[in-house]
């Protein structure tokens, strides 16, 4: 495999990873924090994407279709979160997932009623519709490289977020010991509100921004939403650096297998999780207890 | 309250048995096709509403049954003995379980049910994108399985009233090899998993094993299920192994009413009977689809065979609150 | 027959256990007394292969015991009690039992075989009932049981799978006085032919009944010996001040 192909695979793969790492943060911190799994998390990439469909028909440009398109993703996850998953905190598991995939079967529905069942297409915003040389035959389209920028500039604001401000420290806080940020009582509706909206904002955005590249049909939600689950099972539930890690990881796996197996690229990332499972089954950043 | 109940299971046995006498073929066809459910729910019972592991992979299982009727057959046109494919299919599930359940059960909580449904997604993988039994596209079956033995045909799976009273006769047979197990010393253990786990092990039960011999069998069942809904479809496609047969099933034993066998029966029943009906309705019955998963948890937690308790239930704590 | 040699056992940055060593022999009561957060339950949790050891060894009939995880050592004869009652709530008291003394049974796979008709866990449940005074309760849901019956029904359970060694984590929390008289007859009669730890803060019953006394106080031992002795050391009144002992 020459250079040029090698740089084309990781720079692919460093794309998938981000994205990912989008979807499945906010997935990981819901679980940490609220202990609530969430099925329908990967509607909301779905949603995103169809967002930015019909946002940039009406708009006449993906930017601006992103930008009325975050902050309706952030309403509407807190409008979801007030009206349907608080209820499901005290509830256990099993009726999670139940709940969360009778969502799934509304959202596609919803979908499908408002703008059908048909695969559509988003255009690169003109400006970034080129693509950059890469040596003597092969080039790389700039839009994918912005792709990867804006994500990399989201997750940089979320670990800002994290780790330097009050908000974030209750969040981390919360992550790892739930029981703990009752015990602080005030606020703690807020918190949830606030962490759900942000996971699908999130989700949302990665599902626009991605938009472009990847296309928008049914059912794009639920493979993301199941890779998703690996990322979390893999960096250990709460954990944002271990979905970061993880994320990364899978991106690679993925991409490099469909080059050298392509028949089994599909099996490789559920391999990996198989390995990580027999070593280390909390999860890698999981200190495991005795 | 104790003359009731075998009073019931006699008249629902015979309205069963009587079927076929009164009815076209194709409710004698449903119905058939809802007590194959009916198998792959209890199986799943037996892990989630008897053993606490909710596992939303099960249709793996199934699934690589249906397979395997097809890649036991030498071409789609020559029937298989089924006193041979049948086994292989069962042990062939219960192999996959077997390996499955050696990592998965290493998890618990909410990371098992999340690598139950990441394996069973891996297993549909390498059905739907390598060319085994014709890939996504699936394959078809021309002849159904032949039930002979030497010269002797007991019976014949291509005719309906036969393959009718043939899945009768396995629906009652594996609802009493599961009660025979659960009134046993390793059923009562299972439930003793369920109940309280770490006491489990604390008293000196190896949990991991009787958990792994749970998802084993129940991986097996799930396969005698999956083998007969092949032959009964007459298709097979990766769909059978999707999460969305997962979670089909598993909505099946909470409608019902988890840990008691016969809950996943009418389970079976009331939901196969429902999504028949939402789809004659409207093209979109996905939607009354999920708005009815969302009410039947919400408002039957115990499922239809527990409706009793939660009527209860509610009625004590509308009187003390 | 049970030993601990320089247990110890860390948190983080917080040790619990500080190179614990003590001895449990068959006839004896030992009693482990100490205030809260001297490290008294994760001594026990050591004990019972519910967590494993930072450093030092666990020994059991002189055989030290490598990363035992608590199955193995519930099916060597080592039982337990929890301080919090750990029971199955959905089943009867005769059912909780029962099932404890199915534990250490062979043949469990017998599918075929309802556990009702067993005849060996069916029986000892019954005797470890009768023991605790349980046996008019048997069919009583464990979540129903008053919080003294719940107490009684984890010594209950313990006994049921006839071990060599108990640990008990305050078994007397909770009971009133003729209860706790009772469990006290009996661990004097359970002593003969096993080795018995006995975790409790209530004074009194302490040295009604104990053979030897270990104190901890911040995760180490400060002073053991026959009860006498513990009663006259000068720095377990210091550790108690105000105690009662």
């Amino acid at each position: 495999m020459d250079l040029q192909i090698f740089l084309i695979q990781v720079l692919n793969s460093i794309q998938y990873g981000l994205l990912l790492f989008l979807v499945a943060s906010g997935l990981t911190l819901i679980f940490g924090i609220m202990g609530v799994i969430n099925l329908a998390h990967g509607s909301f990439y779905m949603l995103g994407a169809y967002a930015a469909f019909v946002l940039s028909g009406l708009t006449g440009g993906l930017l601006w279709a992103i930008v009325l398109g975050v902050p309706l993703a952030v309403l509407f996850g807190y409008v979801l979160e007030w009206i349907f998953f608080s209820f499901l905190y005290r509830r256990d598991h099993l009726q999670q997932v139940l709940l969360t995939y009778g969502l799934i079967l509304v959202f596609e529905e919803v979908r499908s009623l408002a703008v059908g069942d048909d695969v559509h297409g988003v255009a690169v915003p003109a400006a970034l519709a080129s693509s950059i040389p890469l040596g003597s035959a092969m080039s790389y389209p700039v839009y994918n490289l912005v792709i990867s920028a804006a994500c990399v500039i989201v997750a940089a604001l979320l670990f800002v977020l994290l780790r330097r401000t009050r908000l974030g420290m209750m969040i981390r806080a919360g992550a790892s010991n739930r029981e703990m940020v009752r015990s602080l009582g005030i606020e703690i509706d807020f918190l949830f509100r606030v962490v759900f909206a942000l996971g699908v904002a999130l989700a949302a955005f990665a599902g626009m921004i991605n938009a472009p590249a990847s296309s928008v049909y049914p059912g794009m939600g639920n493979q993301v939403l199941i890779i998703c689950f690996v990322v979390v099972v893999i960096g250990g539930i709460g954990s944002v650096t271990g979905a970061l890690i993880a994320a990364l990881a899978i991106g690679f796996v993925d991409t490099f297998g469909k080059v050298f197996l392509p028949d089994y690229s599909g099996v490789l990332v559920y391999l990996l999780m198989a390995v990580v499972l027999v070593w280390r089954p909390e999860g890698l950043l999981r200190e495991s207890s005795a | 309250m104790s003359i009731a109940r075998p009073i019931l299971w006699s008249v629902a046995l015979l309205a069963l048995a009587a079927l076929p006498f009164v009815a076209g073929k194709f409710y004698i066809d449903l119905i058939a096709k809802i007590m194959i459910m009916a198998i792959f729910a209890m199986s799943l019972d037996l892990l989630v509403g008897v053993t606490g592991l909710v596992s939303l992979g099960h249709a793996a299982f199934f699934g690589l049954a249906s397979y395997m009727l097809v890649l036991a057959a030498p071409d789609q046109y020559t029937a298989v003995s089924l006193w041979t494919s049948l086994p292989l299919a069962m042990a062939a599930s219960a192999l996959l379980a077997l390996v499955i359940g050696a990592l998965v059960l290493r998890t618990r909580g909410v990371y098992f049910i999340m690598v139950t449904l990441a394996f069973s997604q891996m297993v549909y993988f390498v059905f739907h994108d390598t060319k085994i039994a014709g890939g996504s596209d699936g394959t078809y079956i021309y002849v159904k399985p032949n039930a002979s033995i030497g010269a002797w045909s007991p019976f014949n799976l291509g005719d309906n009233a036969h393959f009718y009273y043939a899945m009768l006769a396995l629906l009652a047979l594996t609802f009493l090899f599961l009660r025979m197990l659960l009134a046993s010393r390793f059923g009562r253990a299972l439930r003793g998993i369920k109940s309280n786990e770490q006491r489990m092990r604390a008293l000196g039960f190896n949990t991991y094993a009787y958990k792994l011999a749970a998802f084993t069998i129940a991986g097996a069942i799930a396969g005698l299920a999956g083998y007969f809904a092949a032959v009964q479809f007459g298709f097979v496609n990766p769909e059978m192994l999707s999460w969305h047969q997962s979670a089909n099933v598993l909505l099946m034993v909470i409608l019902g009413g988890m840990g008691n066998l016969v809950g996943a029966v009418v389970g079976a029943f009331a939901l196969v009977l429902a999504q028949d009906l939402f789809s004659s309705l409207t093209k979109h019955w996905l939607l009354l689809m999920g708005g009815f998963v969302i009410a039947v948890v919400v408002l039957l937690p115990n499922g239809l065979t527990g409706a009793g308790q939660t009527w209860r239930h509610w009625r004590e704590r509308t009187r003390s609150g | 027959m049970l030993a601990a040699r320089e247990l110890t056992r860390r948190f983080g940055g917080l040790v619990a256990v500080d190179r614990v060593s003590l001895e449990l022999k068959r006839g004896e009561i030992h009693a482990l007394i100490g205030t809260n957060g001297a490290g008294k339950s994760t001594l026990i949790n050591l004990l019972a292969g519910q967590l494993r050891p930072s450093a030092g060894t666990v020994s059991f009939r002189g055989e030290p015991l490598r990363a035992a995880r608590p199955e193995r050592m519930a099916r060597l004869g080592i039982g337990r009690t929890f301080q919090h009652s750990n029971v199955f709530p959905e089943f009867s008291a005769f059912e909780n039992c029962r099932l404890a003394a199915q534990a250490r049974l062979p043949r469990v796979w017998a599918l075929h075989e309802p556990a009702a008709h067993c005849r060996s866990s069916g029986e000892a449940a019954m005797r470890a009932l009768e023991i605790v005074g349980l046996s008019e309760r048997r069919d009583a849901a464990a979540s129903i049981l008053s919080h003294g019956e719940r107490r009684a029904l984890e010594i209950a359970m313990c006994l049921a799978s006839d071990p060599s060694v108990l640990l008990l984590d305050e078994p007397l929390a909770g009971m009133g006085g003729e209860e706790s008289n009772r469990v006290l007859e009996l661990l004097r009669r359970l002593k003969t032919d096993r080795a018995i730890l006995l975790v409790e803060h209530d004074m009194d019953a302490v040295f009604a009944v104990a053979d030897v006394i270990t104190v901890m106080a911040d995760g180490a031992v400060i002073a053991s010996g026959l009860p006498e002795a513990v009663r006259a050391d000068p720095t377990v009144r210091e550790a108690y001040l105000g105690d009662g002992i």
